[in-house]
């Protein structure tokens, strides 16, 4: 296992010295998407949504293994086989040998980020299988060799033009083409992938313990077309993505669908509800495959459980001021913002993970915008005070509290500090961390300056 | 989290409240360090209402910086003896919404169930929502007529204490026009240590604020933390801009009227 600290402020400081435009490109997006956050809760009443999905979702954690046993015995009922995979090794195997029995060389992939997590694409290339993308998106961010930036948008880093060369360069469109113009070039591209494919690989929104039923929501029609033309469908899905009832999904979807684009409801909403009978069209076979990789761990540790209660809509990425200034790449694993920064020591471990704990101010827009009620930036001080327990904090760091805290408690020292560091800090602040620090970019106000 | 209404019913009388009162004003740690005129300021604003204002020389901090970093036993302890230092005000006011929402919202989780301070938290208030809400201050009508004014919220003032409009609403019964500001509502990129931990990104968040401003003739905030981060960013880049703490704009109209009488 990896216990490098994830380097955030590196490669943050990286992107934005060199790459303006990325960080442009997501402002804009993620603005554009946090407006329509807003739209999409003002018209239905949010909060009483808010509180019935963290209520369903938190009902469903504390009930988990139940509701595991009943969605695996509704799925094998429909004629779904179930698998259960303990980590991201596990999962990929099942995957391959599912690949190797079946004869499967070609593989078509809706958009899922449990396939980040697990690092699917590369253990099927590694096979010799083909993997194609058919998220848009995701499509362009397999051909750029990139990873995804945002967990809805895997490509809102990239500059139009960015794509615009790219397109012209793999599929002959001409420069300069308008961006329906390379959706169609991409669509036709697309459309041979899936006519040749043996298997479509998805995530899932959730799954329905009553019925066992699969739900999907999409934008393009992608995971539509993937799930019906291919023999073999396999949904990858993360063990906390269940819902008790059907019928929640009612309720469940058109919010994760507010919170994430402002829609109503996604353009594609595919319920499957097993392999194809008597019909024509349908796969022959469909699997899902429960991942825990690290989440009953994270489930058993009641104080950062709720994390486990995330339904991936990106909003709290969107109102996320850091996440607005780098994007994704510089969280360096699946999931990024709010949500990726708790759920790195959650699900990676404390030592690799704590660092994303602090990029965050706490400023608590994650929190008003999150459509479960998660409570972020309660989580990311949770985080902080368990690498300080752990000593895991940088040199220097809880001495300077320890210090700190002593002279807080001497006033008469605590007042004569401040009027000194007041006076001086903005001669010897060049040379003492903190204030060196503070003065990249910054001046430190003058005390005695009448404002 | 508490609710109360963000904006008072317009009323005629100046002061609605008993002038026998005595406010306990907390400087916090950043205004003492870098703003004392902001407290200075803040003193007189309470002043001109006829209340008796003390500054106990015991208090120190809120405990923030710890609490927020990893050390919640430390800032328990540091917010305690803060209400414990003040508990004599009927009132305790902060020129800082950051340190008002540690000391009346993320204080009382920490303490026990029955803990006598948390009715001393409950009559903790960030400056400007006291003036406004509590005992309905109006600055002198007209006082600051033709300014053009950007008001910016602190994150904690604007979620934790809903303080939203107080600014708006005292700069805008001085005759100021309050102007909009597109990203009005997001994170300056101060976050106490985020700012030294992660200064690049923290000053590209200053920048995205700074950059969205209208023409202005002020910019004004009741949280030093935000000020110290956009004016030192301003300033660095050369903006030309000012940036004030709210309570030095309003003491200055405030001095109008003394100058009148
Ligand atoms: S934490 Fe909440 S806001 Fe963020 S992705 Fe998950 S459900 Fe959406």
């Amino acid at each position: 296992m990896n216990i490098e600290p994830i380097d955030y402020r590196t490669a943050a400081a990286r992107l934005l010295a060199e790459r303006p435009d990325i960080r442009e490109a997501i402002t804009r997006a993620t603005l554009a998407k946090e407006d329509r956050r807003r739209e999409g809760y003002a018209d239905i009443d949010s909060e009483a949504w808010r509180d019935w999905a963290s209520r369903l979702r938190r009902h469903v954690l504390a009930n988990l293994d139940y509701y595991l046993e009943q969605a695996g015995r509704a799925l094998e009922a429909n004629g779904i086989r179930v698998h259960w995979a303990e980590d991201a090794q596990a999962t990929c195997a099942t995957v391959l040998s599912l690949c190797h029995e079946r004869g499967v060389r070609r593989v078509v992939k809706g958009k899922s980020m449990l396939s980040e997590e697990i690092e699917l694409n590369p253990a099927l290339e590694a096979a010799g299988i083909e993997v194609t993308e058919t998220d848009l998106g995701e499509y362009l961010i397999q051909l750029a060799g990139e990873r995804p930036s945002h967990i809805i948008g895997p490509a809102y880093h990239k500059p139009l033009s960015e794509s615009q060369a790219l397109f012209a360069e793999r599929l002959g469109t001409p420069a300069g083409a308008e961006p329906s113009a390379l959706a169609a070039a991409a669509r036709k591209h697309l459309r041979q992938r899936f006519l040749a494919a043996d298997m479509m690989i998805t995530g899932a929104n959730a799954i329905a313990a009553d019925t066992g039923t699969i739900a999907l929501v999409e934008n393009e029609g992608n995971i539509r077309i993937g799930t019906t033309t291919a023999r073999i469908h396999v949904a990858c899905v993360g063990i906390e993505k269940l819902v008790p009832r059907l019928t929640d999904l009612g309720t469940l979807l058109p919010l994760l669908s507010r919170a994430a684009t402002g829609q109503r409801l996604g353009n594609y909403v595919s319920l499957i509800s097993g392999p194809r009978g008597a019909e024509p069209e349908g796969p022959d076979e469909v699997h899902v495959i429960f991942v825990d990789n690290g989440r009953s761990r994270l489930l058993a540790d009641p104080p950062a459980a709720s994390t486990l209660a995330c339904i991936r809509c990106g909003a709290c990425l969107n109102a996320c001021p850091v996440f607005r200034q780098t994007g994704g790449h510089p969280y360096q694993w699946a999931y990024s913002g709010p949500i990726g920064a708790v759920l790195a020591p959650g699900l990676l471990g404390l030592e690799r993970g704590w660092t994303l704990a602090q990029a965050s101010t706490l400023c608590g827009a994650c929190d008003a915008a999150c459509p479960v009620r998660i409570p972020l930036s309660g989580l990311l001080r949770l985080w902080r005070e368990r690498a300080a327990q752990a000593g895991l904090e940088a040199p220097g760091e809880a001495p300077a509290i320890r210090a700190y805290a002593r002279l807080a408690r001497r006033p008469h020292r605590f007042h004569m500090a401040t009027r000194l560091l007041g006076r001086f800090a903005p001669w010897f602040g060049p040379l003492v961390p903190p204030l060196s620090r503070w003065l990249r970019g910054r001046t430190l106000p003058l005390r005695n300056r009448n404002r | 989290m508490h609710s109360y209404s963000t904006r008072a019913p317009d009323i005629r009388h100046r002061y609605a409240y008993n002038p026998s009162m005595r406010i306990c004003l907390v400087p916090g740690c950043l205004a003492e360090t870098f703003y004392p005129q902001a407290i200075r300021d803040s003193r007189i604003l309470l002043e001109a209402s006829g209340a008796e204002v003390f500054v106990p020389p015991q208090v120190t901090c809120c405990g923030q910086p710890a609490w927020s970093n990893g050390h919640p036993a430390v800032g328990r302890e540091l917010a305690t003896a803060l209400l414990d230092a003040s508990a004599a005000g009927d009132y305790i006011v902060l020129p800082s919404g950051s340190c008002a929402a540690m000391l009346r919202v993320f204080t009382p989780p920490l303490l026990e169930t029955d803990s006598p301070r948390r009715q001393i938290s409950a009559k903790v208030h960030e400056l400007i929502e006291f003036l406004d809400t509590i005992v309905h201050y109006r600055p002198p009508t007209n006082s600051l007529a033709g300014r053009r004014i950007v008001v910016h919220h602190g994150c904690h003032a604007r979620r934790e204490l809903a303080a939203v409009g107080t600014v708006e609403h005292l700069l805008e019964a001085a005759g100021a026009t309050v102007l909009d500001w597109k990203l009005a509502a997001e994170c300056c990129g101060f976050g106490g240590s985020f700012a030294v931990n992660l200064p690049e990104v923290s000053v590209a968040m200053a920048d995205r604020k700074l950059d969205a401003l209208p023409q202005c003739d002020c910019v004004v905030t009741p949280d030093p933390g935000c000020l110290m981060q956009l004016a030192g960013r301003a300033e660095r880049r050369g903006l030309g801009l000012t940036i004030r703490h709210a309570a030095s704009l309003l003491r200055e109209a405030e001095q109008m009227r003394q100058n009148e009488h």
